[in-house]
């Protein structure tokens, strides 16, 4: 049995930037901000899905099992079956992945997948406090001044660091993410301009789609305890520029690396959850389709090159169904590090890597900018982890509609050396 | 299908026979232990009765018969112990009955006390006054998970006369047992236990083992050392010195002597149980006797009255509002905080972050759990997509007090709102008449009428108008006393019921300026009535703008004579001097405090004239019909204004003193005839 799928609504919150302490929000409140008026907003009740499926990538002590949690605050009944996912980056896309199986498998008519995650709440913001504290008693002068600054040291300033480092470093090689962008970044000939143009680019994007209200309906404000309305994704910089980028130091591999804050995701807070659905539940409750999950593929690589993950999975997919690179109208490839997708891309544009290493005869094709991440990506609006597959999965959706466009291929890179990319056509 | 829950849990209400001869014992005898299940006839809540005490005395000379293993006393009502003594006994009760009825009762709970073999109370939900005493005369005291054990009786004007003043000192640190009784506030089951007031905190399924234990003697209490430090009488005086004037500060001794008579009672016999019961027993005849306990248990009554208008289901689970100013954005919090789904709207995204802020602070200052608050906020969802209007059971406008603009928002919900669905209006100063026509069914559009802050002002008007279905006004009734508010059904007059009486407080209050009186002078005048608020603070709470408005409404609504407003409030008013949002009005919010202390020796005409136009008022809105009786608009006083309470509201308080047409008249041929005397007063009697 194989049945179509269709995603007929999503939406998430604005991505909020880490500011150097715990959040408004837990992975849970997140998902609750989110889910509330996408459930309220459906012709059905909040009680009608047959599955919630949550991706997570750090889950804190008091939300174990947050689909679970989520969906019983979201008021979706006791008897809701929910479990959480996690496959690091790549965590809110298999969410959609394990849904859209069970759906066109016959299993399951209608489920919730979303993706959460609140990196403010893990112990690596707390390096920034450090950090912080640091330039204050580096700058303190005289005695008195020091004693104050040495007053405000936390021991908690350091072993979270601790905490930061390892979530971000590969188990397998120890290199941290950042550092596979590196090692991309010398195997491509990715040079620091072209990562900060394209960083650039990214925000100049993110900036358009707000103001032209492109993300309307997909980014839903939230709203915290302190009384503060989040409307938008908070760590977009309009009127960020090559010069002002050029400025900053390497962040992994100091004092030569071309990876930096500026050319890398930010790291941020947020939810997103889409709407899965058999053809008998779009006609049971008169849903309106935005598009249709094809198929989907998963792969895995050297943890090293991790970066190069959404070419081994989105190739397969591609000659699965005999699409050539001019068949797919808009890509969203996750924005971990601008050299990390721009080696993605080179690696496609490469006739030795596509024969040798994807089976082509010659290269793939040069995916060009105006298909790629056309609304900004993650190193303008944050990567929270868990979430940032099932975003770009709602907004690849929102957008073929948006452009009348026919398919696109959504991916992502995910530590641990794995790629995952989903298929979707317009409905 | 059986929820699975449902399915297995079992039905824990006893099935034990009523004892021979009582309507309100269950009596049980099994292995040793013997149980009276407390369970008053023909109701749902046990209250210690003359009857229940009498019923006790005899099972208790047969449990003595009996001799078993322990004796038990629990509740077979599902929501609590009990609910206190039978207050509906007190109104008629006075001097030498009320001492001959608390002799007995005391009788019967010493008699408890001193049986020969453990006796234990096992208490859950709510376990009040005279319960509580029953539960403290026992040994043992086992609390079911969710007890919410006090003495409440100081909101009566009153404190625990079945020896509850005695037993209660003894067994715990008799600071905070003066506390509890001072502040009528109940300890909650984890407090209840580390104060010591129960020996063991444990859920229903393990309530049995607990009487093995206590039975068996391996159940201990705590004592406490403070109990035996305050034996002697200096050190009492010196907490007793603080307590009074701890208790000064929230409440003059002249208006409510009880917190003060409970402080002499334990100061001058807290070092001897048998002499202490003996004076608890004079000194609560003496307070019972009082106007204050009185009236405060009038109020009591009152409170019953108003929540039994609301008695049905209100069908209405999901609650939308529209506006999210302070008002609204109150109501939304309170209502979520209650239970219902709330969705709230406004034009921008700040006031609505502004909402869960103000909610998340109401939660703090009512003391909800971490869960329980999370839980509130999840429910109350800000709305800028207005997803609400369509799903909501019932929808609150609370927007701009503008005719064209509500009459806006009422055309886009005619073919939005869901077909059962109840549109209430807000509103304070436009009338019912001249909005019902822009609603969307008139049969289901009525006046639903908050107080500010709704948090803790419990009155709600229910407002009806000549189209308004009854089950439509029944509903908001029920939906009132469904959210833990009191509602009072009025029909729609200029200022409805609260404003109307209430304006001509502050309205007098500034022609009083405008005379040259002092205004913190007229505050503490007001204050020493007992107003909760002098009448110019007030108007600087309302904002001098609404003032304005209030009068103008009233002038054109009435056909009496309303007190002239002068130019200089307009001037203040056009000059952005509107009160205290405004930082300045008729105080200078940053150079000046507006009083809190009442006058020690207040002038008695200023009172005149600032409190007996509310209840000429008072008697002009029962006279119209506004309020279906006098103790209605007492009550709505009381509980939207705070209106002194224990002078038992505006019509008590001109029934008692008798000469109010006649100092109106006074008043009237000195100061103009807004004082005439309403022609209501005749029909009074």
């Amino acid at each position: 049995m194989s049945r179509p799928v269709y995603l007929v609504d999503g939406a998430r919150t604005p991505f909020l930037k880490a500011r150097g302490k715990p959040g408004p929000f837990t992975p849970v409140d997140l998902a609750v901000q989110a889910g509330r008026p996408l459930l309220m907003r459906q012709p059905f009740p909040a009680t009608a899905f047959d599955l919630v499926i949550l991706g997570c990538v750090n889950v804190i002590q008091d939300e174990m099992n947050p689909a679970r949690v989520a969906a019983l605050r979201l008021g979706m009944g006791e008897q809701q079956v929910a479990f959480t996912v996690q496959i690091n980056c790549g965590s809110g896309m298999q969410s959609i992945d394990t849904a859209f199986r069970y759906i066109r498998d016959g299993s399951h008519e209608m489920i919730l997948a979303g993706g959460t995650e609140a990196l403010s709440h893990a112990p690596l913001v707390y390096s920034r406090d450090a950090t912080e504290w640091f330039g204050r008693m580096a700058q303190a002068k005289g005695p008195l001044d020091k004693a104050k600054a040495i007053a405000e040291i936390r021991p908690d300033f350091f072993s979270p660091i601790i905490g930061l480092e390892r979530g971000l470093t590969d188990p397998i090689t120890s290199l941290n993410m950042g550092q596979t962008a590196e090692v991309l970044a010398h195997r491509f000939n990715i040079d620091r301009v072209t990562a900060d143009t394209y960083a650039v680019e990214s925000h100049k994007r993110l900036a358009a789609a707000q103001a032209e209200g492109r993300l309307t309906g997909e980014v839903l404000p939230v709203f915290d305890r302190d009384g503060e309305a989040h409307e938008h994704d908070d760590g977009l910089r309009p009127d960020s520029s090559v010069g002002t980028l050029a400025k900053l130091d390497p962040a992994f591999e100091k004092p030569y690396g071309k990876v930096t804050p500026g050319n890398s995701s930010q790291i941020t807070d947020g939810a997103s959850w889409v709407i899965l659905a058999s053809e008998t539940a779009v006609e049971a409750h008169g849903l309106d389709p935005i598009a249709r999950i094809v198929d989907s593929q998963w792969a895995a690589l050297d943890p090293g090159i991790m970066g190069l993950g959404p070419v081994l999975a989105s190739t397969p997919l591609a000659q699965r169904h005999g699409l050539t690179c001019e068949d797919i109208d808009l890509w969203e490839i996750n924005e971990a590090f601008a050299a990390q997708v721009l080696a993605c891309l080179a690696a496609w544009k490469d006739d030795g890597f596509c024969r040798e290493v994807l089976g082509y005869d010659s290269a793939f094709g040069r995916i060009d900018r105006g298909r790629l991440n056309i609304d900004g990506g993650a190193i303008s609006l944050g990567h929270p982890v868990g979430t940032s597959g099932n975003r770009i999965v709602l907004h690849l959706a929102n957008a073929l509609k948006q452009r009348g466009a026919t398919r696109g291929i959504a991916t992502e890179c995910i530590g641990g050396g794995q790629g995952g990319a989903m298929l979707l056509e317009a409905a | 299908m059986t929820d699975v829950l449902d399915e297995i849990t079992p039905d824990e209400s006893t099935k034990a026979p009523k004892a021979p001869g009582a309507l309100n014992w269950r009596r049980e005898e099994q292995n040793g232990t013997l149980t009276l299940w407390l369970d008053c006839a023909d109701t749902g809540t046990n209250v210690i009765s003359e009857a229940v005490l009498r019923e006790l005395d005899t099972l208790l000379d047969d449990g003595k018969q009996a001799r078993p293993d322990v004796l038990v006393i629990r509740s077979a009502k599902p929501g609590g112990f009990g609910a206190g003594a039978d207050i509906d006994g007190f109104e008629n009760l006075r001097g030498k009955d009320a001492k001959a009825m608390l002799h007995q009762g005391h009788a019967v709970l010493d008699k408890l006390a001193a049986l020969p073999f453990p006796t234990v109370a096992v208490v859950h939900g709510t376990t009040l006054g005279g319960a509580f005493e029953l539960a403290l005369a026992c040994d043992h005291r086992i609390g079911v998970d969710g007890v919410k054990l006090g003495f409440p009786e100081i909101q009566l004007g009153l404190h625990p006369g079945l020896g509850g003043t005695v037993r209660l000192t003894n067994l715990i640190d008799p600071v905070e047992a003066m506390q509890l009784m001072l502040t009528g506030r109940s300890a909650y089951d984890r407090r209840a236990k580390s104060l010591g007031i129960i020996d063991a905190l444990v859920p229903e399924r393990h309530v049995a083992a607990a009487i093995a234990a206590a039975a068996s003697g391996k159940m201990d209490h705590d004592g406490s050392l403070r109990a035996s430090a305050l034996r002697t009488r200096a050190a009492r005086s010196l907490a007793a010195t603080r307590m009074r004037s701890e208790s000064e500060k929230k409440a003059p001794r002249r208006h409510f002597p009880a917190p003060f008579a409970l402080i002499d009672l334990w100061e001058d016999h807290g070092g001897d149980a048998d002499d202490m019961q003996t004076a608890e027993i004079e000194s609560f005849t003496t307070l019972l006797d009082s106007t204050t306990a009185q009236n405060l248990i009038r109020v009591f009554f009152l409170r019953q009255r108003l929540k039994a208008a609301g008695k049905r289901e209100d069908g209405i689970s999901h609650v939308h509002v529209i506006g999210a100013g302070a008002m609204g954005g109150e109501i939304a919090a309170w209502a979520a905080m209650q239970g219902k789904r709330v969705t709230i709207e406004d034009v921008d995204l700040t006031p609505l972050g502004k909402t869960i802020r103000r909610a998340t602070r109401i939660y703090e200052r009512k003391h909800l759990s971490g869960i329980k608050s999370r839980d509130a906020l999840d429910r109350l969802i800000p709305d800028p997509d207005r997803l609400g209007r369509a799903r909501a059971d019932l929808i609150i406008e609370a927007g701009p007090e503008k005719t064209a603009v509500k009459e806006a928002i009422y055309a886009e919900l005619t073919n939005t709102m869901k077909p059962d669905a109840i549109l209430a209006t807000n509103t304070s100063s436009l009338s019912l008449a001249a909005l019902v026509d822009a609603a969307p069914d008139p049969a289901r559009f009525a006046g639903l009428h908050f107080f500010n802050p709704v948090s803790s002002m419990p009155l709600v008007e229910v407002v009806s108008h000549d189209l308004a279905s009854q089950d439509t006004l029944d509903r908001l009734a029920a939906f009132t006393t469904g959210i833990d508010r009191l509602p009072a059904r009025v029909t729609d007059g200029p200022g409805f019921l609260v404003n109307r009486v209430l304006a001509p407080y502050m309205m007098e209050a500034i022609l009083m300026l405008d005379e040259g009186h002092d205004k913190v002078a007229i505050d503490r005048a007001a204050l020493a009535f007992g107003m909760p608020m002098g009448p110019v603070t007030l108007a600087d709470q309302v904002g001098l703008d609404i003032c304005l408005e209030v009068g103008r409404s009233l002038r054109k609504g009435l056909d009496t004579p309303v007190a002239e407003t002068p130019d200089w409030l307009r001037e203040k008013v056009e000059n952005g001097e509107t009160g205290k949002k405004a930082g300045k009005g008729l105080y200078d919010y940053d150079s000046e405090d507006p009083p809190k202390e009442p006058a020690d020796d207040p002038d008695h005409q200023v009172i005149d004239r600032l409190i007996l136009p509310m209840c000429n008022a008072a008697v002009e809105v029962l006279r119209k019909g506004v309020a279906p009786d006098a103790d209605t608009i007492d009550a709505a006083m009381i509980f939207g204004t705070g209106w002194a309470p224990f002078r038992g509201g505006p019509l008590q308080y001109a029934k008692v003193r008798r000469d109010v047409p006649d100092v109106l008249r006074r008043l009237a041929e000195k100061h103009g005839p807004r004082f005439e005397p309403d022609p209501g007063w005749n029909d009074l009697g």
